[in-house]
């Protein structure tokens, strides 16, 4: 299936290559440079291009492009799946998935990849399982093994493995047994220019880091189970319990995973939590325009908007910006044309303002299109869709685990057409 | 720094070699030195040197050669991850002259205690097959044989060596295609989509079309693509899944099995999972399950606003929504998605407006009502400054003029005045065409274009040229008084381009047009050739005429055959034998036969079964199978030739449900061997605290509907289980009713608990100890089967001896199986397919005379006929090679109604490979196999109870290492009267 992986950075250079069958000329790649120099964008690099005997298969993720080689039938997005697996076993073992991080743990990540794939096929996707077979870096470990000579890998077999519950790990011990729970809402909408929502989504997941001893069972229930439908699970969650009771009922991994994402579309159910303003023109003549936007809390169920960011793609004639801002910073980023206006803490008793003139290449004709506005935020305590988790409790062990849950919402893809 | 003594040293060395091999660096010159190492005891060095290996070994082949003995060394070693990367690094080295090495090694790895190594065979299987295509055959073998295994680990990887060898096989798939069906939710995601995109194929081979009623003119391709395209839809396939069907066309059972167990899997985080579900569904299911193909519009316009696109969307995401977006446009709601399309044309992204323009015309031509709109809006956009957007709203306009262009004159007046300004030479291209087809509607400016054409010919493109020629021709046909010269030049300048098209083309179009006294007929139909009236184009979708390709795959997103890619094949006409697939029902449709009759338990399954379905059980399937078999059985009795095989179905899940618990007890079972006597009351005390969480759960698990789940055992602990005894089955039932009694009591306070984890015996013991508490408490009561004679004994095996030579007594036949208190009957052959016979075996665990290396298998035959059948007997026996088989004598008659048993010999060489045979009649044969479970392997030996002590005493410490094994039995504890115990060792395993 795949055959080939190759890591390239944003600035094009290929910084590891693996191969699970024979090995491939890493002038494949050739076409992968191609397809990257037409695009632009590294976001508009298509997904799945065809050379003359293979396919390359690629995401592009932290500045990473994973481009993998393919020579035979395969659902791309088997391919694509995997590659995100990829990456995101790479942030788990290193706290962040980087050309830095890769690159300083090139040996672990060999054997990782190692792993997970045998003859192109997935062996061990599981964090947990690799955990037991690779163990991840740390300062004490490295240390400890430069001295004694010991090694980072696994000698006998993954527990996980052979049991039905492969992504638990036996064995596990805590001295404090803790679980918590991360509900977090993301809120993707767009808004036309008079501020009417055309389209409001949440997409909300639920994170949980769980550290128990044993082989703990627990079971989530929300206070309006009715909220969900649709949802996907991690592979622990008992899909029929679900169905029947609308609970949660799992035995977890050991450590950080997401137990379940969902997905709510009903436009009424998707409050907007902030106002735009904005009032942005170019004149025919002059080679100037002007820009006004205003932000304030809409339906924020008395919390605070913090980490408010204002992001505007410019046209590519406008060449700087001259504003003012009644709070936060604003930056003008001439080659990127981002304007990125960092709001911080929204204040409803002062609404933050962004008032100024732009000046644009002189001779060009003014852009048709208006920039539309990213917004980003963030609010705490809340899942704005109004989910609740009611309870969790633990059965199979009997310690008293500690128990939390936070909420959090934000903004996803969030954009006011101007 | 590789020569040094020094583990640290050499792995430092080694980790800087992977860095450079990771780089791309060369680091073959290193091979000697690094091949050295491969023998090395630390690990990690190990696994380097396997890296470094198997990235090098194809091109240093005679220094590669040197490390084999090492892997070979590996595949013996009591470390199952040992076993299995050795496997891996041996089947991963690219060289050909160890073919028969890893040949050998593949198959007896296939053959593995370890799941893990029998997976790592899977994946080694198509490793082999790259490097030596003609080793096929063989590979087919053993992926037969990996296909038949029960563990969710190997079907995967199995599966995906299946499609990679010998994806035409679709005959091995048959009697796994229960098996797969039922163990799919509990494989790993990735083996999922292998399996689920197979058996999509297989269920096209041997279904028939459940839309077969339905005109197949409703299905819509276009539409059909995107039925499945987003996950969008999933949700809302799986509520419409749930519609009951009601057509005259009957679903397979097994067809229906498929679809129901598939379902879940909509809800998985993996979005290739999803996909491949959703394609599964989109081939096979019944059209009002996947929401009705021809309606598909309707399924996605709730989630019409899902598709509006965001500037900061990639362009590939863009084309793709709006694609969708398109297609969904309907009179209803054309008018928001014109208004969306609106903003969309102001984008900067200039790829972006072009496909938004294309598809406001294919809304435009879709949509009658807007076309008048739609044309206008495209009209203004002509002054767009972009001429990218200018341009591609001349094509769109061009195509929509064609269906209507009496009424547009002004439009095209309009459009010739732009060809002064527009360079794009696809639209000058369409506006000269519109000019030339539309002259009648423009008679004043169309020759003026040709003149001012005629003066840039030599400067146009191609495609722009052509077009000129054309409107030039076609002027001259139609107003020859003012274009005669105009027409003349620009064919004389064509006649010498340098494109030899433009030449041909104006060759071809003089002798046409101009009439000469040698141009022959054709001059005359010069007019109607050129000013036929052409038909409007249809707009048509880019993503068009992919959907002969099986959704999701990589074929379909290119639209491209990639290699590999199998066909999904048309329904057949007719559906294939159904019963191909019964023979894994059969085996699992295994009773115990008691002498004393227990209800509850008389569908009870086999150790054997025991085993494999602990294993099989899906993750979230006992509350699955709750709702399953029911259906399926409902399913079935509507179908009247399907009822017998979805009532056999129902029924084995059943039963899995009911070995849940008893198998908790199992375990139990043995400790309690090893304490005899305890206060009841205490005990019960004790168990109520302690067992609480097993015992209720067990017990609960089945009140609550069988909700509960609790299959956290390991695998290589459910294989432990087949240490358990037989006679255990009238205890369990007894224990079972006192705890279940017991949790009714508790019920309402006990929290739905679960087992705790067991995967360490040694942890567990204590714990265990205790439940055994309780149990021997139950125990005691229950002597059932117990107070066997010694006397009965010996004469019953000598019954069986008998047998083996005489066999005809039948009536003495039940008590051959009465020591063992329980054995399980296997079916050999159900009285549907046998026509009436039927036939059941099971292993009668006596000791077979006429040969000591034979397992006896006691057969019992069934006339279920209304007539007699005669000659029963064996035929015919393939049999692996060291296998022997020792046939019953014939038997001449079985009258109607009738029962008979005979005992056979097999010697299966102490391998778990079926003995293969045909059973004839005088009118029939049948093909038949017997496949022994691992613990049937047995020579029964006779211990005295002293004896039997001491061996249970090494037994037990064996237990931890060798997982399939002995275990006494057959009579109870509480009589005390039995001289000697009968034991089954295991022959060598």
């Amino acid at each position: 299936m795949i055959h080939s992986l190759f890591l390239i950075n944003n600035a094009g250079d290929l910084f590891l290559e693996k191969h699970w069958k024979s090995v491939i000329s890493r002038s494949v790649c050739d076409y992968f440079f191609e397809a990257r120099e037409k695009a632009v964008e590294p976001d508009n690099v298509p997904p799945v291009i065809r050379t003359p005997h293979h396919y390359l298969i690629n995401i592009y993720r932290e500045k990473i492009f994973f481009v993998s080689v393919i020579q035979t039938e395969v659902p791309p997005l088997f391919v694509i799946e995997f590659l995100h697996r990829v990456a995101e076993t790479f942030q788990d073992y290193f706290g962040e998935c980087s050309e830095t991080t890769i690159k300083d743990n090139v040996v672990i990540v060999y054997e990782l990849l190692e792993e997970m794939l045998d003859n192109g096929f997935p062996l061990a996707t599981e964090s947990n399982i690799l955990k037991e077979l690779i163990r991840p870096p740390t300062i004490l470990r490295s240390m400890v093994n430069t001295i004694t000579g010991s090694s980072n890998v696994g000698e006998t077999l993954p527990t996980g493995q052979l049991s039905n519950i492969p992504w638990r790990r036996a064995g596990v011990k805590y001295t404090n047994n803790e679980a918590y729970f991360d509900v977090v809402e993301e809120i993707d909408a767009i808004l036309d220019k008079s501020g009417t929502t055309v389209f409001a989504e949440i997409q909300g997941v639920i994170d949980a880091c769980v550290k128990l001893s044993g082989m703990p069972d627990l079971t989530l229930s929300f206070m309006n189970p009715r909220l969900l439908d649709d949802v996907s699970f991690h592979p622990c969650v008992r899909y029929k319990r679900w169905e029947s009771e609308r609970v949660i009922s799992f035995i977890p991994p050991d450590g950080n995973f997401q137990l379940m994402s969902y997905h709510i579309s009903a436009q009424n159910l998707v409050a907007i939590p902030i106002y735009v303003k904005q009032n942005i023109s170019f004149f025919e003549t002059g080679s100037s325009g002007r820009l006004d936007i205003a932000v304030g809390p809409k339906q924020t169920m008395g919390k605070t908007v913090e980490c408010l960011v204002v992001t505007v793609h410019m046209p590519k004639v406008v060449l700087s910006a001259n504003l003012s801002a009644t709070q936060g910073t604003y930056n003008y980023d001439p080659v990127t044309k981002i304007l990125l206006w960092d709001i911080g803490k929204l204040n409803p008793q002062k609404l933050p303002n962004l008032k100024g003139s732009l000046s644009l290449q002189s001779g060009a004709p003014k852009p048709e299109e208006n920039p539309s506005l990213n917004i980003d935020l963030k609010i705490q305590q809340l899942a704005i869709s109004g989910l609740k988790v009611n309870r969790l409790d633990m059965y199979g062990e009997k310690y008293k685990p500690f128990k939390g849950v936070k909420y959090v919402t934000k903004a996803g893809k969030f954009q006011v057409r101007t | 720094m590789l020569d040094s003594n020094k583990d640290s040293l050499k792995l430092e060395a080694m980790k800087r070699i992977v860095a450079m091999i990771a780089r791309g660096k060369n680091a073959s010159d290193l091979f000697p030195a690094v091949v050295k190492n491969v023998a090395c005891k630390n690990i990690e060095v190990k696994k380097l040197v396997y890296v470094y290996l198997v990235r090098y070994a194809e091109e240093q082949q005679d220094l590669a050669l040197l490390s084999i003995s090492t892997f070979q060394r590996g595949l013996k070693d009591p470390n199952q991850l040992i076993r299995a990367s050795a496997l891996r690094v041996l089947s991963s080295i690219r060289v050909t002259i160890i073919v028969p090495i890893m040949m050998l090694a593949i198959k007896e790895a296939a053959s593995d205690m370890s799941p893990y190594v029998r997976k790592t065979a899977a994946h080694a299987i198509p490793k082999l097959h790259s490097l030596d295509p003609e080793q096929k055959d063989q590979l087919i073998e053993v992926i037969e044989k990996l296909l038949a295994d029960k563990t969710t680990l190997v079907a995967g990887s199995v599966v995906m060596a299946f499609e990679e060898v010998c994806p035409d096989r679709i005959d091995l798939i048959h009697k796994n295609y229960r098996k797969l069906c039922n163990l799919l939710i509990d494989v790993e995601e990735w083996g999922q989509v292998v399996i689920i995109n197979m058996l999509t194929r297989y269920a096209r081979t041997q279904f028939l079309n459940p839309n077969v009623n339905e005109s197949l003119l409703e299905e819509s391709s276009e539409k059909a693509f995107y039925a499945s395209d987003d996950e969008e839809d999933e949700d809302k396939k799986a509520e419409v899944t749930t519609l009951e069907k009601r057509k005259p066309y009957v679903m397979d059972p097994d067809h229906r099995l498929l679809l129901r167990n598939t379902k879940p899997l909509l809800q998985s985080r993996n979005a290739a999972v999803v996909m491949a579900v959703a394609q599964l569904y989109f081939h096979l299911a019944p059209k009002a399950e996947v929401g009705i193909i021809a309606k598909a519009l309707g399924m996605f316009e709730p989630y019409l606003k899902s598709f509006y696109i965001r500037s900061t969307d990639p362009t590939q995401i863009k084309i793709l929504k709006l694609e969708v977006l398109t297609n969904l446009a309907n009179e209803a709601n054309i008018s928001t998605i014109l208004r969306e399309f609106q903003t969309y044309i102001k984008s900067m992204d200039k790829d972006f407006v072009a496909a938004s323009i294309q598809a406001i015309g294919r809304c435009a031509t879709n949509i009658g009502e807007v076309r008048d709109t739609c044309l206008n809006g495209l009209v203004q956009l002509l002054s767009n400054r972009d001429e990218l957007v200018v341009a591609e709203s001349v094509v769109v306009i061009k195509k929509l003029l064609q269906m209507q262009p009496e009424q547009h004159s002004d439009i095209i007046k309009h459009m010739a005045k732009l060809i002064d300004n527009i360079q794009v030479p696809m639209a000058r291209a369409s506006i000269l065409w519109l000019i030339g087809e539309y002259c009648e509607h423009v008679p004043k400016i169309a020759p003026d274009v040709l003149r001012k054409m005629a003066k840039s010919f030599t400067n146009e493109e191609d495609i722009v040229k052509l077009q000129i020629i054309n409107l030039a021709a076609k002027l001259y046909l139609t107003n020859s008084k003012q274009t005669k010269l105009l027409t003349q030049y620009v064919l004389n300048l064509a006649k010498y381009d340098q494109n030899y098209d433009i030449r041909d083309r104006a060759r071809f179009i003089r002798q046409l047009i101009v009439p000469t006294d040698k141009s022959g007929a054709l001059n005359k139909y010069a007019k109607k050739l050129f000013l036929a009236l052409k038909p409007a184009p249809v707009l048509e979708s880019p993503f068009k005429d992919r959907d002969h390709f099986q959704l999701g795959s990589l074929s379909h997103l290119l639209n491209a055959k990639a290699a590999g890619y199998q066909e999904l094949p048309d329904w057949p006409e007719s559906a294939p034998d159904p019963s191909v697939r019964n023979v894994e029902v059969i085996r699992l449709l295994e009773r115990v036969t008691t002498l004393t009759s227990i209800p509850d338990w008389s569908k009870c399954s086999s150790r054997k079964d025991r085993k494999e379905k602990k294993v099989e059980k899906p993750f979230y399937s006992d509350s699955e199978g709750e709702s399953g078999p029911t259906e399926s059985a409902d399913s079935g009795n509507s179908s009247a030739s399907g009822s017998d095989e979805s009532g056999s179905g129902s029924e084995s899940e059943e039963s899995r449900e009911e070995t849940e618990s008893e198998e908790e007890e199992e375990d139990e079972e043995e400790e309690k061997k090893k304490r005899k006597k305890l206060d009841k009351t205490k005990a019960k005390k004790q168990a109520e605290e302690s067992a609480e969480s097993e015992q209720s759960s067990g017990a609960e698990d089945r009140k609550r509907g069988r909700k509960a789940v609790k299959n956290q055992k390991s695998a290589s602990e459910s294989e432990s289980e087949s240490e358990s005894s037989e006679s255990e089955d009238e205890s369990e039932e007894e224990s079972e009713e006192e705890s279940e009694s017991d949790t009714d009591v508790r019920k309402n306070k006990t929290p739905v608990s679960k087992q705790p984890p067991k995967q360490s015996k040694k942890e567990s013991k204590k714990e265990t100890q205790e439940m055994s508490l309780l149990d021997l408490d139950d125990f005691e009561p229950a002597p059932a089967s117990a107070p066997v004679t010694p006397v009965n004994f010996l004469s019953s095996s000598l019954v069986s001896d008998l047998e083996g030579l005489s066999l005809t007594d039948t009536i003495l036949a039940p008590t051959t199986i009465a020591p063992s208190g329980s054995i399980k009957m296997y079916e050999l052959l159900h009285r549907i397919t046998g026509e009436g016979l039927a036939v059941e075996y099971c292993f009668s665990r006596q000791p077979f005379s006429p040969d000591p290396n034979m397992v006896a298998v006691q057969i019992q035959f069934t006339n279920n006929t209304n007539s007699e059948t005669k000659n029963l007997h064996i035929e015919d026996p393939r049999l692996q090679s060291g296998m022997r088989i020792r046939e019953f004598a014939e038997i001449d008659v079985l009258a109607a109604g009738e029962s008979v048993t005979v005992v056979m010999g097999i010697d299966f060489c102490d391998s778990t490979q079926a003995a293969n045979f045909q059973l004839c009649t005088h009118t029939r044969k049948f093909f038949v196999s017997i496949q022994p479970p691992v613990g049937e392997l047995m020579t029964p030996t006779f211990l005295t109870e002293n004896n039997f002590k001491k061996e249970q005493g090494e037994r037990t410490s064996a237990h931890s290492r060798f997982n399939t094994h002995s275990c006494p039995t057959d009579c109870s504890f509480s009589s005390k009267h039995l001289s000697f115990f009968s034991s089954y060792v295991v022959v060598s395993l």
